[in-house]
């Protein structure tokens, strides 16, 4: 279950070494009322969603039942046990990009890849959040995909927008298969 | 003290009493749903709503408390037009069919509709999804009949300290359950069925063996015998409108053998036998430490309640040594029949279905355990409920306030006082030492009425002392010892005896009851279950027992032509290997 690791740089840590790490932060919310927010919201700083195992210890060490634990994380909408997905789609949602028709957009790539904002489709490619301005207001609205920014995107267009990442997978896999 | 008016009755209360139970006492009944006797009101199924006269919104009367001058109207059209509609909003969104809904006729959602006088719902809402959950031996849990009352979630992890159930997610698509809305065959959750016991509706009940039974019953070449566990007798009533607390041992005999089961035994007889194994085992266990200065697990824990074996199994493994390794009196019973009782027919143990009835959901799980097979196959096929047993009693049109009384069969249906008290919380250990001491001493335990009063009622967790002296010389390194119990029932229970243990209190014999009250108050009793019902039907027991000629196990005499004919002795090799078990660790995440 552990993280993809980045080709380039090796020292990327693993979600074991991650989890070592919150074992020790985890133990600073032991026995303080109240202890099970915070500590699911450090966790999700650090590896980024909610893994299983990590609620596990989180129920084991606060002595909060596992069923209550995973009901707190339900509840909340910013609360998230899959990982993100391979190409994180930030939809503007600022006050130029929302004028100009941002929430069509959001919608539209919410359609397209059948999940809503804080969701990974199921095969972990894309995954989608919202965003206040991202500096670009002129050519709103706008959405990134990891660090490439899409500019006056109308919702017609995000389904191309999309389709041009999953070629790139596709090719990825091809060429893999040899 | 609080005075204030309820429709215009004056009525006096203590200080933090909440409306309901102000109205309670001058006879008014205010509907409830989500209201769990003793616990920290929810208010959130707003059946429950009246009107106070001052206040511009109708208030949840379960979580408002009663002030002074207080004036408390129910029965208004306003209160009763919004209790009204809640009901409706609930049926809305209700995916049940009451026709084939194993609630018909035992349902609180039923009854309050036909109470608030609903002939039509006009609310169209979307219904709840069905989903069903049947991966547990126990229990079906089926989510499109959940009206969210959290009742379950209450049980499970305040009375029980397991907490398998919580809301998960959130608004309309929510859904009480357990972790990511799994299945319970995926979590720590002992099997109680406390949940089943408290839900208003259909939502939890037990897994249906009714089926099964009337096929075993229907097949020409079956032999299928029944026994029945202690605390039947004392509730069974209930279901066919009997005061809580009837004792109906005889008509329940008599309603068995018109059902067709071939002959009629007694879980009491096993009961018995349990406190001669269990005694000796305990009796040893202190002769290893104190004679032999052997390392033994000490205290003993009991080992009659499946839901508690599973709790030590999951949640306190490190003390699996401490609890007995006597089966249950089901599982004795059930390994009986297919050896010693086939063997005495002369019958194939392929012929033999062996049924059981028992107040516990656990049961049906603890008869499937994989230890449970000490004739060579299952030794229990099936395991109705109480509230199963009402169910096949009613479906073979059988009268049951006209019947009779019949005697159970012979020769596994005597049995003594000290067995019919295992069905309620201290009975089992009151029931070990008027063996035990007298064992040791040669002397009836002194105490009036054979009775360990400190062990006796509805208190959480319960101690007791008892000094031995005058011992026997086989038992001379007792002489002086104080025998230290104690004694819980509700897990949450077990939990404080578990901290006071760690906390260097020594015990040398324990009991936990997995139920709150023992099995008077089991997952699978005539629902439903609250103290006062708990206490009549203990007085029952009670009565049961003292009316009995034999009081103590190791007086009955079919207890005693057992071994001389087939067991030897206790703990000796047959024993060991039919009545006794082992437990193992289990992992609380799956
Ligand atoms: S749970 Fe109650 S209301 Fe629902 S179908 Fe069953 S009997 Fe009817
Ligand atoms: S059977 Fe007992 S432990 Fe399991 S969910 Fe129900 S109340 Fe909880
Ligand atoms: S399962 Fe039953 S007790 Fe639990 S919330 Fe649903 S209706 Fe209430
Ligand atoms: S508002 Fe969207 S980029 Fe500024
Ligand atoms: S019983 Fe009062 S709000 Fe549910």
């Amino acid at each position: 279950m552990s993280l993809e690791k980045c080709p380039e740089c090796s020292k990327e840590p693993t979600e074991d070494e991650l989890l070592a790490q919150f074992e020790e932060i985890l133990d600073g919310y032991v026995e303080k009322p109240g202890g099970l927010i915070p500590a699911l919201q450090t966790a999700q700083k650090l590896f980024g969603y909610l893994p299983k195992r990590v609620l596990q210890l989180i129920s084991m060490k606060l002595d909060i039942p596992y069923s209550e634990v995973t009901g707190v994380v339900s509840f909340y909408s910013f609360f998230t046990t899959v990982p993100k997905g391979k190409y994180m789609v930030r939809v503007c949602l600022g006050t130029a990009c929302y004028v100009r028709g941002g929430k069509d957009v959001l919608a539209s790539l919410e359609k397209e890849l059948e999940i809503g904002v804080g969701g990974t489709t199921p095969d972990g490619l894309f995954s989608i959040d919202v965003g206040r301005c991202f500096g670009a207001c002129g050519l709103a609205p706008v959405i990134m995909v990891n660090d490439e920014t899409h500019q006056r995107v109308k919702p017609e267009k995000v389904k191309e927008i999309i389709d041009f990442y999953r070629d790139i997978e596709m090719t990825i896999i091809k060429e893999k298969a040899g | 003290m609080i005075t204030l008016s309820i429709n215009n009755i004056n009525v006096e209360v203590p200080e933090g009493t909440t409306v309901l139970e102000a109205a309670k006492k001058v006879g008014i009944n205010i509907p409830t749903l989500c209201h769990f006797e003793g616990k920290k009101p929810l208010g959130a199924c707003r059946v429950c709503l009246v009107e106070i006269e001052g206040g511009r919104a109708l208030a949840a009367s379960c979580s408002t408390p009663a002030t002074n001058g207080m004036k408390v109207f129910t029965n208004t059209k306003r209160a009763r037009l919004a209790r009204k509609t809640v009901v409706e909003l609930l049926l809305s969104e209700h995916n049940g069919e009451c026709k084939t809904c194993d609630r018909n006729n035992d349902c609180e959602l039923q009854n309050l509709a036909f109470q608030m006088g609903i002939e039509d719902i006009r609310l169209k809402g979307e219904v709840a999804k069905p989903h069903i959950d049947k991966s547990t031996p126990a229990l079906v849990r089926d989510n499109g009949k959940c009206i969210k009352c959290r009742r379950c979630v209450t049980v499970c992890n305040e009375v029980q300290a397991v907490g398998a159930l919580f809301p998960q997610g959130r608004g309309f698509s929510s859904m009480i359950s357990p972790a990511f809305m799994s299945d319970l065959d995926t979590v720590a959750c002992v099997q109680c069925g406390q949940c089943a016991a408290v839900c208003p509706v259909g939502a939890i009940s037990e897994k249906n063996h009714i089926d099964d039974v009337w096929e075993a019953l229907d097949d020409p070449t079956k032999m299928v015998i029944v026994q029945t566990a202690p605390a039947i007798r004392a509730a069974l009533g209930e279901c066919f409108d009997y005061e809580p607390g009837t004792l109906v041992t005889g008509k329940m005999v008599t309603a068995l053998k018109q059902l067709g089961f071939d002959k009629v035994f007694d879980t009491n007889f096993t009961a018995d036998l349990t406190i001669i194994e269990e005694g000796t085992e305990l009796l040893m266990r202190l002769k290893d430490k104190i004679v032999n200065g052997k390392k033994v697990a000490l205290p003993q824990f009991t080992s009659c309640s499946p839901g508690w074996i599973n709790f030590v199994e999951y949640f306190y493994p490190e003390y699996t040594d401490n609890l007995s390794t006597c089966k249950s009196p089901q599982q004795m019973f059930g390994a009986l029949a297919k050896t010693y009782y086939a063997e005495m027919l002369c019958k194939d143990i392929d012929e033999i279905v062996v049924v059981s009835v028992m107040p516990c959901t656990a049961k049906k799980f603890e008869c499937q355990r994989e230890e449970m097979n000490a004739s060579g196959i299952q030794d229990v096929d099936y395991v109705l409920t109480t509230r199963e047993l009402a169910k096949m009693i009613k479906q073979a049109g059988i009268d049951f306030t006209s019947l009779p009384d019949s005697k159970m069969d012979s020769p596994l249906g005597l049995s003594s006082g000290a067995a019919d008290i295992f069905a309620n919380t201290g009975g089992v250990m009151e029931a070990a030492i008027r063996t035990v001491y007298e064992i040791v001493t040669g002397r009836e335990l002194p105490l009036e009425n054979l009775h360990v009063e400190p062990l006796m009622g509805l208190e959480g967790v319960k101690t007791a002392s008892l000094k031995i002296e005058g011992t026997l010389p086989d038992w001379s390194f007792l002489e002086g010892v104080g025998l230290k119990v104690a004694v819980a029932h509700g897990l949450s229970n077990a939990r404080k005896l578990f901290s006071s243990i760690e906390n260097g209190e020594e015990y040398h014999f324990v009991e936990v009851m997995t139920c709150p009250g023992g099995c008077i108050g089991g997952g699978g009793q005539p629902r439903f279950t609250d103290d006062t019902v708990r206490q009549k039907r203990l007085a029952a027991i009670y009565a049961e027992d003292e009316g009995k000629e034999i009081r103590k196990s190791h007086e009955n005499p079919d207890i005693k032509r057992l071994y001389e004919r087939y067991l030897g002795k206790p703990l000796g090799e047959t024993s060991h290997h039919l009545l006794h078990t082992h437990y193992k660790k289990k992992e609380i995440f799956k």
